[in-house]
């Protein structure tokens, strides 16, 4: 395998009971490379984004980490390896403040001997967490508010500053921009490029051809749970996508698929 | 205080204006109780213009009646204790039922091995062991009714983690359990004759002393510590908390043995308080304890709850109860008026919760 590759799955599939949610997924992607993933709701974006990063457990497959083979435990492992994600549902704990989610999971402490109990350095958090902020231009009046006296958007902004305060090796967003106004989802598509500037590699999930299309290198198409068509930026157009998402068109090297 | 306004979208942002803590409206209302109480006092014609909280007597050298401060926080510091666990519990999202009959069957064991040789000079009629467990330190008993918690607690806490027994049924189970092993361990005879060191535990306003003390040290480990954040991260939402990596299940039964060890606790200190174990012990301290931790303002769907509003809590509780005894109303209005007080504590939450600013 050629070592500049991130991230490499194969034959990756999950089936939740009898449901096949993703089936035989081959992909990849290369260093510095955003790719979109689009799709029909429920084609199995979501459970794709899941099974890499370790929050549930593959029905079958393999998947390769800048060349090392990985599966993850949980969602810990996959970002003590750089991974880092915004989920579809957030993830975020509604009663904590922007710092606490910021930093939940991996806070900064101090006396670390006392194990459990060891404490919280809130103030390095905090300056960190505006430092974030004012890097991605996310605008939050106060972030000593819990989460849930914040709007949609503001919510999603927490998040997306969430992944990017970590320099990571890989960045998975799922729908980022969904609930956004047209402000906010410039300012995420601002931090987007930013990480493309910085050669970080990204996976995007998205609804948003518009978007799509200003911003990744390449669209991958999932259909009923199946990669249906993996087309180069420069090589289609919305149309094109749209009848491969909604299954006029199949690409042909996946030609038998759904 | 570093300047939080940063980027605010062109919304302002009073940093002066801090939200209320939920906290204080129990003071006010528990500031309310005694007002109460303090107006009856007055108005009521059988009680001859006594005063609830302030020294009429001599008041020369104190303000206030110390002897009927001490008692109002002297009887809820035992179940005090105990809402200091329950509040960890509920705050992710839990209940713990078992404590009640915890505390009974902690305080059987280790009163057990707490036991004197000689009682006024002849042997101990009680002893369940032989003379190899009398007079020991007393770091024993605490310690082996401590293991007993947490071996409790780390039932409960498995059962409701790794098993996902709804914490309901769970600790439903353990209270019935606990309240046998309580009647079993000495055939549902009573065990007294403790240690005078055992005994000293319990003594005076030790009961306070530990109560206070706890809760200083949990109200720090809550508000300062990973698992304070841990514990309001996974009751405020577990998933968010299960992909941020945090181990939930794991985190899950450290908070149900430590609630269930201080559960112990209190069983070891009430028993030493009463210089005796029986097997009806405790009963209805669960309730009592979840009462607090609900007047104290916790939200039974987790997330939300503190220390600091549990021992308000008590406090209202313990007010409450003496207040009652000052107007010379017995225990049947008390328990009335407590029901009362919990359902008003919930609906006032509800009330806030919809009208947050
Ligand atoms: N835990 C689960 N148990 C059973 N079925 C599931 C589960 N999670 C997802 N599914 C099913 O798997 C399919 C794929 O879901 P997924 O969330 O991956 O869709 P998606 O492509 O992300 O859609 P959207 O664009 O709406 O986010 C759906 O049919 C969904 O109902
Ligand atoms: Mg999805």
């Amino acid at each position: 395998m050629s070592d500049d590759i991130v991230l490499k799955t194969n034959d990756l599939t999950k089936h939740y009971g009898g449901v096949h949610a993703l089936e035989g997924a081959n992909f990849e992607l290369r260093k510095g490379e955003h790719v979109a993933i689009m799709g029909d709701n429920g084609a199995g974006k979501s459970t794709f984004v899941r099974q890499i990063t370790g929050v549930e457990q593959r029905t079958r497959g393999k998947v390769w980490l800048y060349g090392e083979e990985v599966s993850f435990a949980g969602p810990l492992e996959a970002r003590e390896h750089g991974v880092e994600t915004v989920f579809q549902t957030l993830a975020l704990a509604d009663d904590l403040d922007v710092p606490d989610n910021l930093f939940l999971g991996r806070e900064r402490t101090y006396a670390n001997w006392l194990g459990p109990f060891r404490l919280l350095d809130y103030k390095s958090m905090r300056q960190s967490t505006i430092d974030a902020l004012n890097r991605t231009g996310v605008k939050i009046p106060n972030i000593r508010n819990t989460i849930q006296n914040m709007s949609g958007g503001q919510r999603q902004c927490v998040a997306i500053a969430r992944t990017a305060t970590f320099h990571s090796k890989l960045t998975i967003m799922d729908e980022p921009t969904a609930a956004l106004g047209v402000q906010e989802t410039a300012q995420v598509e601002n931090i987007i490029r930013t990480l493309k500037e910085e050669g970080e590699p990204l996976i995007l999930i998205s609804h948003n051809m518009r978007q799509v299309m200003d911003l990744v290198d390449r669209i991958v198409v999932f259909r009923r749970g199946q990669i249906v068509a993996n087309l180069r930026k420069e090589d289609t157009d919305g149309q094109d996508v749209v009848a491969y998402i909604t299954g006029a068109k199949t690409g042909a090297e996946y030609e038998g698929a759904a | 205080m570093t300047d939080t306004s940063h980027g605010t979208g062109g919304l302002t942002f009073d940093n002066s204006k801090r939200s209320w803590p939920n906290e204080m409206n129990i003071l006010l209302a528990l500031i309310i109780i005694v007002v109460i109480f303090e107006i009856l006092g007055q108005v009521l014609p059988y009680m001859n213009n006594q005063s609830f909280l302030f020294d009429t007597r001599d008041r020369f050298d104190t303000i206030f009646n110390e002897a009927r401060l001490q008692i109002i926080i002297l009887q809820v510091a035992i179940i005090g204790i105990i809402a200091l666990g329950v509040t960890q519990v509920i705050i992710t999202a839990g209940i713990d039922l078992s404590s009640g009959p915890l505390v009974a069957a902690t305080a059987m064991i280790a009163m057990s091995f707490a036991q004197t040789e000689l009682v006024n000079g002849n042997p101990n009629p009680k002893a369940i062991f032989g003379t190899w467990a009398m007079d020991l330190p007393v770091i024993v008993p605490v310690v082996i009714g401590l293991m007993f918690g947490a071996f409790i607690g780390a039932v409960n806490g498995t059962f409701v983690a790794y098993f996902r027994i709804p914490p309901f049924i769970a600790t439903l189970g353990m209270f019935l359990i606990c309240r046998g092993i309580a009647l079993w361990w000495s055939s549902g005879r009573p065990v007294s004759f403790p240690t005078e060191s055992y005994k000293f535990l319990g003594s005076g306003m030790m009961p306070v002393v530990w109560f206070l003390g706890l809760a200083v040290i949990f109200h720090i480990i809550l508000k300062y510590t990973v698992y304070g954040k841990h514990t309001y991260a996974i009751g405020s939402n577990e998933e968010a908390a299960r992909m941020s990596g945090i181990n939930v299940r794991r985190h899950k039964v450290m908070v149900y043995m430590i609630a269930s060890m201080l559960a112990a606790f209190a069983g070891v200190v009430l028993s030493a308080k009463a210089s005796t174990a029986q097997a009806g012990m405790g009963e209805f301290y669960e309730l009592f304890a979840i009462a607090m931790a609900v007047i104290g303002g916790i939200s039974l769907t987790g997330g939300r709850g503190s220390i600091i509003g549990t021992v308000l809590g008590a406090m209202v509780l313990g007010v409450i109860r003496s207040g009652f005894t000052f107007v010379k109303l017995d225990g049947s209005y008390q328990l009335m008026a407590m029901g009362g007080i919990i359902i008003a504590a919930v609906i006032l939450d509800q009330y806030r919760q919809r009208n947050r600013a």
